[in-house]
């Protein structure tokens, strides 16, 4: 087949696009381990009642998904999920645009700032995990000594479950700041400087420029930022590990998460189709999010 | 005369509370970093003490030593370097050669391979661990270097990066008078793409490297044995067992944390550089 339709090509072209086809092969056989045939598996493996131990596995369609919505602990994983990447979106969101509007201009100090601000994105996330940890604990931590400064009691921030997502959040808004706010300070100063020179003549100042000009011409990469950060929060599994971990019988007790309750499925149940299950979930709402993405940019060009 | 110094001291007093509201966010940034740095060199007496002190009375390097006596934290920082290393040169090398075949060739089924690329590129890496893990155990790569590795040697972004960089570098031209003069197809990629393509592929390179560096889930799915753990899972066990000692804690958080400061204020302008492209892609 392939020969028939190489026919058409000269003998030039033909020996370039075989060189195409040898170069590629080593990369496409690594991708296709690592990657396609892996997410092939999970779909798959999804639609069977599948343990690590037992060899025969049986197929039961879609009971694993059925199962799951009546499961209150993969639904509350997926409450806290949610919440956890909708309210740290939306912080740091609300935090960095103001921060990315003054750094953009032409200011002193600009890149200092940006640098200490973009600092905790590019540090490794189990270091400053456990520091974290040392900031939120009860008796000792330096949050509980700020807020008793300010005279507020001591709050067991790692330890109760409805505090304990905040805490996560708290620390995932600090951690993703800067990079909101390098990404927001490439979408305005891509903004052409003519539009607000043309609004200064109209007499257009303040909020109406940012309402008529900023917002609408930034927005492209306001949903560049929120959604990838949204698919980085719902990924959210090495802080829940780290700091949740050896404070009750078992780790991710206090705060279960998407990715927590897929591990523990799998890797201390062994129960691997129903964990795939989950899996498909979370690449369903990935996919999902890209996909809004794709389609809005589109619609924009 | 009056309006221009009454606006010339607001532009002035506004700029001031720009940098007050820009430096009291900037120590917000920076407090987890100073309280573990300084609680590191705290002797344990005073780490529990209440109100807590920012600064050590008797400042010791004691616990770095400590740390060292009770888990091999030097095989942890090799093993992450070394698998770090690994994956990048194996991303920067893959992304080179696909980036390239992609920008620059005509073949049956490009579109087809690319759209598979797109699609390994939108699904994380952490829902797919499932049957990748049963493969190593299958295969016997549970607890070896091959078997940590192995999914950090691809990355599709950078075939995207490089693709992209390639695509407006280099013209067709070039490329024909390199094939007039006799330049074999795999020597225009040695011989003219390579050293044109080394700014994006630093930047790609960092970020190849960090994203191994701070590898969880995986090494810890694989790494069962203290030999074969990254600083990461080594941190994290370490954390399990010394769980109230603070002063040790953050002297291990403090040297997995320094090597990637120290690259990170020398490599600033690139990464935040590198950090930016991802955006502009979209």
């Amino acid at each position: 087949m392939q020969g028939l339709r190489l026919r058409k090509y000269s003998p030039y072209e033909r020996s370039r696009i075989l060189f195409c086809y040898v170069m590629l092969l080593p990369i496409f056989a690594l991708f296709f381990v690592l990657r396609i045939w892996p997410i092939i598996r999970t779909f798959w493996m999804s639609l069977f009642d599948w343990n690590l131990i037992g060899r025969n596995h049986s197929f039961i369609g879609l009971d694993n998904y059925a199962m799951l919505f009546q499961d209150p602990q993969f639904l509350l994983s997926m409450k806290n999920t949610f919440l956890y990447a909708g309210a740290s979106v939306a912080l740091c969101f609300v935090i960095s645009l103001p921060i990315a509007m003054v750094l953009a201009k032409k200011m002193r100090f600009s890149p200092f700032y940006q640098a200490i601000y973009f600092l905790p994105f590019i540090t490794p996330l189990v270091p400053m995990s456990v520091a974290w940890k040392w900031i939120y604990d009860p008796m000792y931590g330096i949050l509980n000594y700020i807020l008793s400064i300010f005279g507020m009691p001591s709050v067991g921030w790692l330890i109760y479950p409805n505090v304990a997502i905040w805490a996560l959040i708290i620390m995932n808004v600090w951690k993703n700041l800067g990079y909101n706010i390098v990404l927001l300070m490439v979408g305005l100063r891509n903004i052409s400087p003519v539009y607000y020179e043309a609004a200064s003549i109209d007499g257009a100042y303040g909020w109406k420029k940012f309402q008529y000009i900023t917002w609408p011409l930034l927005k492209p990469m306001i949903l560049y930022v929120v959604v990838t950060s949204t698919i980085n929060a719902f990924n959210v599994f090495t802080q829940v590990y780290v700091m949740t971990l050896g404070s009750q019988a078992a780790p991710g007790r206090a705060v279960r998460v998407l990715l927590y309750d897929i591990y523990e499925n799998a890797f201390r149940y062994f129960r691997l189709g129903y964990a795939s299950a989950e899996a498909v979930i979370l690449t369903i709402i990935v996919i999902a999010l890209t996909v809004v993405q794709f389609k809005y940019i589109k619609s924009e060009v | 005369m009056s309006k221009m110094t009454k606006d010339h001291s607001l532009g002035f007093l506004q700029r001031v509370l720009k940098h007050l509201a820009l430096i009291i966010g900037s120590i917000i940034m920076v407090i987890p970093f100073v309280w573990m740095f300084t609680t590191a060199f705290k002797p344990e007496v005073e780490v529990l003490i209440w109100p807590p002190k920012l600064l050590p009375k008797a400042p010791t390097y004691q616990n770095f030593i400590d740390l060292f006596r009770q888990a091999p934290f030097f095989r942890y920082f090799m093993n992450s370097v070394l698998i770090s290393g690994i994956s990048t040169i194996s991303i920067l090398l893959i992304s080179l050669v696909g980036g390239f075949i992609f920008s620059k060739y005509r073949f049956p089924g490009k579109n087809f391979l690319f759209t598979v690329l797109i699609v390994t590129a939108i699904v994380p890496f952490e829902s797919y661990v499932i049957p990748l893990y049963t493969t190593m155990v299958k295969w016997g790569w549970i607890n070896t270097y091959r078997g940590i590795i192995a999914p950090y040697l691809v990355m599709s972004f950078g075939i995207f990066l490089l693709r992209q960089h390639i695509g407006s570098t280099i013209s067709d031209e070039l490329m024909d008078a390199a094939r007039i003069d006799g330049c074999s197809e795999f020597g225009i990629l040695t011989r003219i793409v390579l050293p044109l393509s080394k700014s994006s592929g630093g930047a790609l390179g960092i970020f190849a490297f960090t994203q191994a560096w701070i590898a969880f889930m995986w090494p810890l799915l694989l790494a069962n044995k203290k030999e074969m753990f990254n600083m990461e899972i080594g941190l994290t066990m370490f954390q399990y067992r010394f769980s109230t000692n603070y002063s040790l804690l953050m002297a291990g958080s403090v040297i997995s944390v320094v090597p990637m400061i120290i690259i990170f204020v020398v490599l600033r302008r690139q990464i935040i550089e590198s950090i930016s492209l991802t955006g502009l892609k979209g």
